[in-house]
């Protein structure tokens, strides 16, 4: 993809983002049904998830065998995305979406691991709730456990980059990993059923109208229980969180204070 | 502020913007299936069958939104486990210092 293309598409990011905030739409907004992707589209996603889960499965491994006192923390991210991927929240558009709690353990133990634990939960929503999908597996994980903490990852590094404070940092990256969790999807579905008149981006606008908007009080949901819990965990388990490098050493004074006082 | 006051404000936030769609908008349905984008994808190719069924789905609402609740039960049990272990060690590891 050419920086043109780029270019191109976040013009029409944009162009949505303003549409969907003067025309709201009554809109759902979830992963993929069960069968509601064309068999290639379907196989295309699994394909691409694969070699990120491995990865993943080795990041968690030597991430636990570096640090066994890590486990609780790394079963807490887990529980934490598998706690919020099962609240269905109302939103303004009329309709209800859910948070997926992904944008904590990627900040925590990097997107990768998160690849693994996203996937985890979709499995278990798949397979007793008929919720998302096990053909749709490929793609739900690709927007949920790697579009999702990869994004929320890079722009939590960007912000800390920037002299960001810890807060806003974790609160952007959890926010927008979120909201971009659901463009995600909403591309996958434009890829898979282009429009007959205006072809993939003009179908991808339409279910970003569905998933995008209901989302974004939940992103923004996600974004404040993130930084909830990385409040108590900076209050708790400087420890554990030490390992991880969450703190320069330049936040790691001042907070100790903040926690004594 | 004291941290937790600080997270008491950040829960109230969550709260009002959870439950204020309720009373914004009254008269939504707030369905909460993915009924919506498959009507879309029904209106671009009316021609698609999904070629795929859930092996199993709950056989009714509340069946479904009991395992939705065990679902969250067993993650926010997990998750409030550790934090009560994490502040017992953080306690007993500042006890050891003094």
């Amino acid at each position: 993809m050419g920086l043109r293309n780029m270019k191109k598409i976040s013009l029409i990011l944009i162009y949505i983002l303003a549409v969907y905030i003067v025309f709201p739409n009554n809109a759902y907004g979830m992963h993929i049904m069960e069968g509601f992707l064309p068999f290639n589209w379907a196989a295309f996603w699994w394909i691409a998830m694969i070699p990120f889960v491995i990865v993943g499965v080795r990041s968690i491994k030597k991430t636990v065998t570096e640090h066994p006192s890590l486990k609780m923390l790394l079963g807490m991210a887990g529980a934490f995305a598998f706690v919020l991927s099962a609240l269905k929240i109302p939103s303004v558009t009329g309709s209800c979406s859910h948070p997926t709690g992904v944008g904590l353990g990627a900040i925590l133990f990097g997107p990768a691991a998160m690849t693994v634990l996203g996937m985890i939960v979709l499995i278990f929503q798949a397979l007793l709730l008929a919720h998302g999908g096990i053909t749709t597996l490929g793609a739900n994980t690709f927007s949920m456990g790697i579009v999702g903490p990869f994004v929320s990852y890079g722009i939590y590094k960007g912000c800390q980059k920037l002299g960001a404070p810890l807060w806003l940092s974790v609160f952007l990256s959890a926010t927008i990993g979120d909201l971009m969790t659901y463009i995600t999807t909403s591309f996958q579905l434009g890829l898979a059923f282009p429009a007959a008149s205006g072809g993939v981006m003009a179908s991808a606008l339409k279910f970003m109208g569905i998933f995008a908007f209901t989302q974004l009080p939940l992103a923004i949901s996600e974004g404040i229980l993130t930084l909830l819990v990385i409040n108590i965990l900076s209050a708790y388990s400087q420890k554990d969180l030490g390992f991880l490098g969450i703190f320069t050493g330049k936040e790691l004074p001042t907070r100790k204070q903040g926690v004594k006082a | 502020m004291k941290p937790i006051a600080k997270n008491g404000v950040l829960l109230v936030i969550v709260a009002v913007l959870a439950f204020a769609p309720l009373f914004l908008a009254r008269n939504a349905e707030f369905a909460g299936a993915d009924a919506r984008a498959e009507q879309a994808i029904n209106t671009i190719d009316a021609n698609y069958k999904p070629w795929f069924k859930p092996l199993w789905e709950p056989p009714s609402g509340e069946v479904e939104s009991f395992l939705f609740a065990l679902q969250a039960a067993i993650g926010s049990g997990f998750v409030f486990y550790y934090i009560g272990y994490a502040k017992g060690k953080h306690v007993a590891s500042k006890k050891g210092q003094t």
